[in-house]
């Protein structure tokens, strides 16, 4: 389970869910990310993107986020398997 | 009969508006925070022969000053210091609140936990153990609906526990890497002679380190005269964290 490659969020595709591990996010804004629950071992699930591919929401907490590019591609997580959590 | 005042806290959407309205009924009035927009509702009650004022803080994931709802629900919990606060969370998604509570019960320890929409939790299966929740937050739980009245009674007679200091929370404190504490060790001692008692001296110890300016200046603002030493706290604050 553990052994799957890291990935940013950029490379899960809808429908997915991500096992969070790391937030490259600085500042301000890692701070806000920590407080919606983008947190390393959390699951967060890829619901949909807009029509020009920007941004893209994201299941976390039960609450839907949507996260731009420069936010997606600094954070990283493994891939769940669809079978089991 | 004295007057005490209680502070509402919680996310938003977690019916902490709901609350404040089965709390004061018509005896409230809004208003706007000192020269900020960000809408300001008060409103008293009376419960065995005493007055509580209650603020109804603005809603907030955080309390780490991204903007200025939430500037101003730090502001008034670290700086004005109400007799009670009561952190508002919603029962159905404990994981997301419990950042904000254990926030809070950082900046004092005179808190009240409410989880609301017990009702709506019951619906969806989940139970929650508020004596057990109560035994490891280390402050007193409890489990209402504001929106059916369902356990006010018991949060009244919880707030005036605490307003009146026959309870004592004692929270539990959120325990950091080695080199923090040991620069929070520091610290405390500092913030604690340039500003008293009153304030939680560890919690602005950390805000320090974290290099955080916006505490520094709302500080600044309310003890003027101490402005000066406030600016060498921070410059050893900022010496320490670097």
């Amino acid at each position: 389970m553990s052994s799957s490659p890291l990935v940013s969020l950029m490379d899960a595709a809808t429908g997915q869910r991500i096992r969070l591990a790391s937030i490259q996010v600085q500042g301000v804004l890692r701070r806000r990310l920590l407080d919606l629950g983008f947190v390393p071992g959390a699951v967060i699930e890829v619901l949909q993107a807009s029509p020009l591919g920007d941004p893209v929401a994201y299941r976390v907490n039960n609450t839907t986020i949507a996260l731009r590019r420069e936010e997606r591609e600094r954070i990283f997580g493994e891939i769940c398997k669809e079978d089991g959590e | 009969m004295s007057t005490y005042r209680v502070a509402l806290i919680g996310n938003p959407n977690t019916g902490k508006s709901t609350l404040f309205n089965a709390l004061t009924g018509l005896r409230q009035h809004t208003g706007n925070w000192a020269g900020k927009t960000v809408v300001r509702a008060e409103g008293e009650y009376e419960y065995n022969g005493h007055t509580y004022n209650v603020i109804d803080l603005p809603g907030t994931y955080s309390l780490f000053s991204n903007s200025v709802d939430e500037e101003v629900a730090r502001d008034y919990i670290v700086l004005d210091r109400p007799d009670v606060t009561v952190i508002v969370l919603d029962a159905t998604a404990m994981e997301r609140n419990m950042n904000l509570a254990l926030q809070v019960l950082e900046m004092t320890s005179r808190a009240v936990v409410c989880l609301n929409l017990i009702d709506e939790a019951g619906k969806l299966g989940i139970e929650i153990r508020e004596q057990l929740l109560a035994e490891k937050l280390g402050v007193p739980v409890v489990k209402i609906s504001a929106r059916n009245k369902q356990g006010i009674t018991e949060l009244l007679r919880q707030i005036e526990n605490v307003a009146k200091r026959r309870i004592v929370p004692k929270p539990v404190q959120v325990k950091y890497s080695e080199e923090i504490e040991r620069r929070i060790q520091e610290l405390e001692p500092e913030v604690r002679r340039l500003i008293g008692d009153d304030y939680p001296a560890r919690w602005i110890a950390l805000r320090l380190l974290d290099g955080d300016d916006s505490i520094i200046a709302a500080l600044e603002r309310r003890l003027g005269a101490n402005a000066s030493q406030t600016k060498e706290m921070i410059a050893d604050g900022l010496s320490c964290a670097h």
